[in-house]
């Protein structure tokens, strides 16, 4: 695979210029984040015919670097009960492994910081991992609603993990690979090769399953990422704020960042999963790494995952909160079963109906 | 660059286990075990076997230590209690750490009898995925399936150990309350007045 830039220099020169790309990516994912914040904002707001955050900036566009001043600039409270580093720890976890899950994302061809070859399993893996944040931050508060928030969280993620790698499974049997660039790749020319339109003639019979299997991932991107109408572990009528009760000021600050990268990165698996990353619509010529073309293949992938964070915020406004046993029927007995039988159909369909190449 | 990797990830996996025994909190352990399984799969990284170190992260990290640190979270130890029985059982514990300790030292020794420059983490397949997979469903595929019913028989065991029927339970039936239809739940009585129902 070609990457975006020369790794030259020797070791440390690398080592250097990975830094370079890893910190300008980093930026860009805060700057943007700060407007899918306030962007989330006003499609909630817009739901309930308000007008949302318009004060600050024009159109209130600086509401969230305002929000980030104010959080930054208070003073950190930590209970007197809590148990000191954990608490700290929670948070400044779940920002670290909301941000190194971004290394395998390609965002346009060449255009990503480690091409892995395991990249979906790194991406399973690291998501999986985000759960110890918000447990180590309900149990260091010594507190009974941060508790109760963290021991839901763990369950309600553990359940949904399963049905998401399921989910993932049936993609990469159609993929054939565990590199996130090749997923991208196996679905360009047109929409119909998308995996959750899946037209094309040789796999038109996956094409029910694979839009179940789009709507399963939808659903559990929700579960996975305590978004609403899965928010149980921050219900705030029934919690307070859940695991976030006992935080302030910049650690608050933290945890939010995870959770909405998070966000945004569940919107950014649905895209190279089943949306097909980079790729138009309409069946367009190969971009070259590093080309005009390939800078426009990032904006179509940006606008693919926007479309997706619009969707998650609209969910937010639009559907009320699940209780906890309808959540774990929901995972367990209905999203389990059938993300397991549709591996079972699709693997099948891969083995005995394609045409395989001879190895 | 691959030695320093290596050090400075074993140095964290040595310190992490041996944390995981001295913490005082059994939380504290969990969070230092959960810390030694990471950096076990960077190692698996080093030698490449990324398949493995992913697998590692996501079945142990992911799954497995969010149970145990769920289980020992609800826990109300008693420390001081836990710390008693301490010298009664350093015999046995003494003696399986030995144990272990030979176990580390024959496979060392019959590696660098072996040469462990040559290590090929995927022999036989252009990757390590491809390779386990090979193992695993083509070559030893009844004893995986084995071990797979033999786990199946385990959680159908605790299934059955733990279920237990309480009589006056009102369970809730899904698919009687979304077939529920108006007639089945209104019932229009002409109340008049002064008399009631």
């Amino acid at each position: 695979m070609e990457r975006m830039f020369e790794w030259g220099g020797g070791v440390w020169g690398g080592v250097g210029l990975a830094a370079l790309q890893i910190l300008a990516f980093m930026v860009i994912l805060l700057v943007s984040l700060a407007f899918l914040l306030l962007f989330d904002r006003k499609v909630w707001a817009a739901v309930m015919m308000r007008k949302g955050p318009n004060v600050v900036g024009p159109f209130g566009l600086l509401q969230a670097f305002a929000d980030f001043l104010k959080f930054v600039l208070k003073e950190i409270i930590i209970p007197a009960g809590a148990n000191k580093t954990v608490f700290l720890l929670a948070p400044i976890l779940s920002l670290t492994l909301a941000f190194i899950a971004w290394a395998v994302i390609p965002v346009a061809p060449g255009w990503v910081i480690a091409d892995l070859n395991v990249g979906v399993l790194y991406l399973f893996a690291i998501s999986s991992l985000g759960v110890y944040g918000i447990i180590m931050g309900g149990w260091a508060s010594n507190s009974k609603y941060p508790f109760l928030g963290g021991l839901r969280s763990a369950a309600q993620m553990v359940s949904y993990e399963v049905s998401i790698g399921f989910v993932i499974i049936t993609v990469l049997l159609l993929v054939g690979s565990m590199n996130l660039t090749d997923v991208v790749d196996a679905q360009k020319g047109g929409f119909w090769n998308w995996h959750v339109f899946l037209l094309t003639p040789s796999k038109i019979a996956l094409f029910p399953v694979m839009l179940v299997m789009f709507v399963i991932f939808f659903v559990s991107a929700l579960a996975e990422t305590n978004r609403p109408p899965f928010d149980l572990p921050e219900a705030e009528s029934e919690l307070v704020a859940g695991y976030q009760v006992e935080y302030s000021s910049t650690p608050y600050l933290l945890f939010m960042i995870g959770e909405y990268l998070n966000i945004v990165l569940m919107c950014a698996m649905l895209t190279i999963l089943f949306f097909g990353g980079w790729h138009p619509p309409w069946p367009a010529p190969d971009m070259e790494p590093g080309s005009i073309a390939s800078l426009l293949g990032a904006l179509m992938f940006a606008a693919k995952v926007i479309f997706f964070f619009f969707l998650f915020a609209l969910v937010k406004a639009v559907v009320p909160r699940y209780r906890y046993d309808q959540l774990m029927r929901l995972g367990w007995k209905i999203f389990l079963p059938t993300s397991l039988a549709a591996v079972v159909i699709v693997s099948g369909y891969v083995v005995f109906a394609l045409p395989r190449a001879a190895g | 660059m691959q030695l320093i990797a290596f050090y400075i990830l074993s140095t964290v996996v040595l310190l992490s286990a041996f944390l995981v025994i001295a913490a005082r909190n059994p939380v504290h352990s969990v969070l230092w075990l959960i810390s030694a399984f990471f950096a076990s799969s960077g190692l698996l990284v080093l030698i490449g076997a990324e398949f493995l170190a992913m697998l590692l992260v996501v079945v142990y990290v992911g799954a497995v230590a969010v149970l145990f640190l769920f289980v020992v979270m609800m826990l109300d130890v008693d420390f001081v209690e836990l710390k008693q029985g301490f010298l009664n059982y350093l015999p046995a514990g003494a003696l399986i750490a030995l144990a272990l300790l030979a176990e580390i030292g024959v496979v060392a020794a019959a590696t660098a009898a072996r040469e462990a420059s040559g290590f090929d983490p995927s022999p036989g397949a252009d990757t390590n995925a491809e390779a386990l997979s090979r193992v695993l469903y083509t070559d030893n595929l009844m004893l995986f399936q084995l071990a797979g019913l033999i786990l199946l028989v385990a959680m159908m065991g605790a299934i059955v150990l733990t279920l237990r029927k309480r009589p006056g339970v009102r369970r809730q039936n899904i698919s009687e309350q979304t077939n529920r239809r108006r007639e089945d739940a209104v019932q229009l009585k002409d109340v008049r007045p002064g008399q009631g129902i």
